[in-house]
């Protein structure tokens, strides 16, 4: 009994510690502080998904969620490379940013109702749309995801992609094995070694894995079928509403920078420009950027040292790039698409 | 007599005058001194807890164990011994992990110590070659990170075996692929549990046979014939209860379909490549152990038992092993919970493990610190009962001195 006592005890005790591992001493509302005063953002990222977040050789970032945080860096600290890109695993990435560990996470991140809720963290947005699809060796046979009753399937943890296939399957009344690995390079070398005959994943990352990762893009194909809804877009700790405001704000004004036609190179031409949207978001009037706590050209920082929203899509998964992703949804709403960006007024 | 005792008394009460402060009397300053420590460690701990709490609740961030009632969502892709769907409970999910963390520590401590036992003994063997090759394994075994081991186990699967389309059969009714073995299986009978009962008793019967063999041998000299026997009972009883049930003989047998065979059982590769890493691992520090063990009871022993007519088997048997048992255990169990606790590691070649079951329901529900103290509180729990069985077996075969 009274070893039992003592064990209770230690018992507690080592929870104590892992809780305050997990969640050190609080610093609500100082995040746009410590940005500003440190002279870098800290920007959560993926180890290495290609288009999205992806680090070169030399160690130089790139990818629409690493552009992202230049953008805000640009905004903020008038340096787009004032930035401090920490690799997160899908399990580390939302408890980082719930201890304060990085400022911003931008880490194609799924927006969903739990996540914005219970996880102490605010979603500024989205930054792509994806939905989840499957990715079957070509000799498969399999033309439909329909046809996959009875396959086993390899998935990575921790993400939103291992309950939507479970609901898939659910739904359609099909079973299948799946086979659930924490790492992403492990999962996909199981895939590869033909441990699985299908991968799943939202199809952006299909796209980049069958480009960048396999060895022989053309033995794969991703099938017709989308599964799911994936908004994926930066989030902040909750806590700092201003910090929050930013987040928001630096991404609509890329949107709306490719809507009213300014880009990095006809941005200083624009400055110029009659329109009064241009005017406002460029800070040639009004008080938008005091409004935000950063100074009347935050705009025209982002836009001139990142690109709009446009050019970041192009250059890291647009057409010409080996991910080859058409706009699709992710095209302006005045060409059909969901991309739309609240009046900077 | 009386004399000497009360002379003691008064020397003690002279060397002691009854003012003794409480603070300087050794025995009471001790207690105060624990129970000072006891109640910081534990005004720390109630610190803590209470720290986190508070800094959860201000990041609002949702606290408490409710979410094991919550419905999973995920698939698990083996639970052999419950029945499990993403339709289940986050709690359901954590048994399912759980077992699958016991079935693999269970048989991997139980083929360690095989093993172990025949590596540790061939290493003392007089024949040069296989002394060698029993050096060899130990060394390339514990010289190696089990992690690495896993690895090389889980692509040793993957790469060298067929696809599951073009799986080899090894016999009838058993094929070997990518997707792990598959073998077929008797159709379930009303038989079945009645053969289970059957070898129970069995077992019952066999312990009383070496019980009676025991004693005719103290008797008689003789001693009664044990093998044969022995598997007699295992065998021929559930054998027997087999044939008065009208000998089913249906099988389950494994149908190739689209992706995979149906029917029949399995076992995953990553459950085989799981216990390869983690037996053969293990089993190269166990060897170490026995061998050590053996080594340290006298070589006089051996001599007396060679004198006295033992053949060498008999003197390994009945003389060495037993008394280097006492020598054993204690680091064994050492060994047994580094190897359950490097069951972990599953979660790198996607077992689906306490830890694997316990990271994805982390990430679902956000709760970090629920899931991780279950994880804690479980695996403090399997270690503390292996550690208990441990110490009682070692009270057992102690060395009892009169």
């Amino acid at each position: 009994m009274r070893n039992f006592k003592l064990l209770a005890a230690a018992a507690v005790t080592a929870a104590g510690v892992a809780g305050v591992a997990a969640a050190p001493t609080a610093q609500a509302g100082e995040v746009m502080d410590s940005v500003m005063e440190n002279g870098t953002l800290r920007c959560g990222v993926n180890t290495g998904l290609a288009g999205f977040s992806i680090a070169d050789d030399q160690g130089n970032w790139t990818g629409l969620d690493v552009e992202y945080c230049r953008a805000v860096a640009a905004a903020v600290l008038g340096d787009p490379e004032a930035v401090q890109f920490v690799e997160l695993s899908a399990q580390q990435r939302f408890t980082a940013l719930q201890a304060g560990e990085i400022d911003i996470l931008s880490r194609n991140t799924t927006w969903t109702l739990t996540r914005d809720v219970s996880l102490g963290i605010h979603f500024a947005g989205v930054t792509f749309y994806d939905g989840q699809g499957f990715m079957v060796p070509a000799d498969l046979g399999v033309d439909s995801a329909k046809d996959l009753s009875g396959a086993s399937v390899c998935v990575q943890s921790g993400t939103t992609t291992e309950l939507n296939l479970a609901d898939y399957f659910r739904a359609q009344g099909m079973d299948f094995e799946p086979v659930v690995f924490e790492g992403f390079e492990e999962s996909l070398s199981a895939f590869f070694a033909g441990r699985c005959q299908v991968y799943t994943t939202d199809k952006s990352g299909l796209a980049a894995i069958k480009s960048v990762d396999a060895p022989d893009p053309d033995a794969y194909k991703i099938l017709p079928e989308t599964i799911s809804k994936e908004p994926l877009g930066p989030s902040v700790a909750r806590g700092d509403d201003e910090w929050f405001a930013v987040a928001k704000w630096v991404l609509f004004a890329l949107i709306q920078a490719e809507e009213s036609g300014v880009n990095s190179e006809n941005v200083d031409e624009m400055m110029d420009s009659d329109n009064p949207t241009i005017k406002r978001m460029l800070g040639q009037s009004g008080d938008m950027g005091e409004k935000l706590g950063l100074d009347p050209k935050w705009a025209y920082r982002a836009i001139k040292m990142v690109g709009n929203y446009g050019e970041i899509y192009a250059r890291n998964v647009g057409p010409e790039t080996p991910l080859g992703l058409e706009r699709g949804v992710n095209d302006l709403w005045t060409e059909g698409g969901l991309m739309y960006a609240p009046p900077i007024r | 007599m009386t004399d000497q005792a009360d002379r003691r008394a008064g020397a003690q009460s002279q060397a002691s005058p009854q003012a003794t402060p409480v603070w300087r009397d050794p025995r009471t300053r001790a207690i105060i001194w624990q129970v000072l420590v006891l109640g910081g460690v534990i005004a720390l701990g109630v610190y803590l807890v209470h720290n986190t709490l508070a800094n959860l609740e201000a990041r609002s961030i949702r606290t408490g164990f409710g979410f094991m009632d919550h419905e999973a969502g995920f698939a698990i892709g083996e639970s052999p011994l419950v029945d499990y769907t993403a339709a289940d409970s986050y709690g359901k999910a954590f048994v399912v992990g759980l077992l699958n963390t016991l079935r693999v520590s269970l048989i991997g401590i139980v083929l360690a110590t095989i093993i172990g036992v025949i590596m540790g003994v061939a290493r003392l063997s007089s024949n040069w070659l296989v002394a060698k090759l029993a050096s060899v394994y130990v060394e390339v075994m514990r010289n190696i990170p089990v992690l690495l081991q896993l690895f090389f186990w889980y692509g040793a699967i993957s790469y060298l075996l067929p696809a599951v389309r073009q799986a080899l059969q090894l016999m009838p009714g058993v094929f070997l692929s990518k997707s792990g073995l598959r073998f077929a299986v008797p159709v379930a009978d009303p038989v079945h549990p009645w053969m289970g009962l059957a070898f129970l008793a069995a077992i019952g019967g066999c312990v009383l046979y070496y019980r009676w063999s025991k004693r005719r041998q103290a008797q008689t000299g003789v001693e009664p014939r044990l093998g044969l026997p022995l598997a007699g009972f295992l065998i021929g009883l559930p054998a027997l209860v087999w044939l008065i049930g009208g000998a089913p003989t249906a099988m389950d047998v494994p149908e190739l379909t689209t992706f995979r065979y149906q029917g029949g059982t399995s076992v995953s590769p990553e459950f085989l490549a799981l216990l390869l890493g983690l037996t053969f691992y293990t089993a190269g520090f166990l060897a170490e152990i026995v061998r050590a063990g053996i080594l340290a009871v006298p070589h006089g022993q051996t001599e007396a038992a060679s004198a006295l007519g033992l053949r060498r088997r008999q003197v390994l048997r009945l003389v060495l092993l037993p008394q280097a048992l006492r020598i054993i255990v204690p680091p064994t169990t050492n060994q047994y919970l580094n190897l359950t606790k490097n069951s972990s590691l599953a979660v790198a070649i996607g077992y689906p493990d306490l830890v694997s079951v316990a990271n994805t329901s982390l990430n679902q529900t956000g709760q970090a610190i629920e899931c991780i103290s279950i994880m804690m509180a479980c695996y403090l729990t399997i270690s503390l009962t292996i550690s208990f069985f441990m110490n009682w077996y070692n009270k057992r075969i102690a060395l009892v001195e009169r």
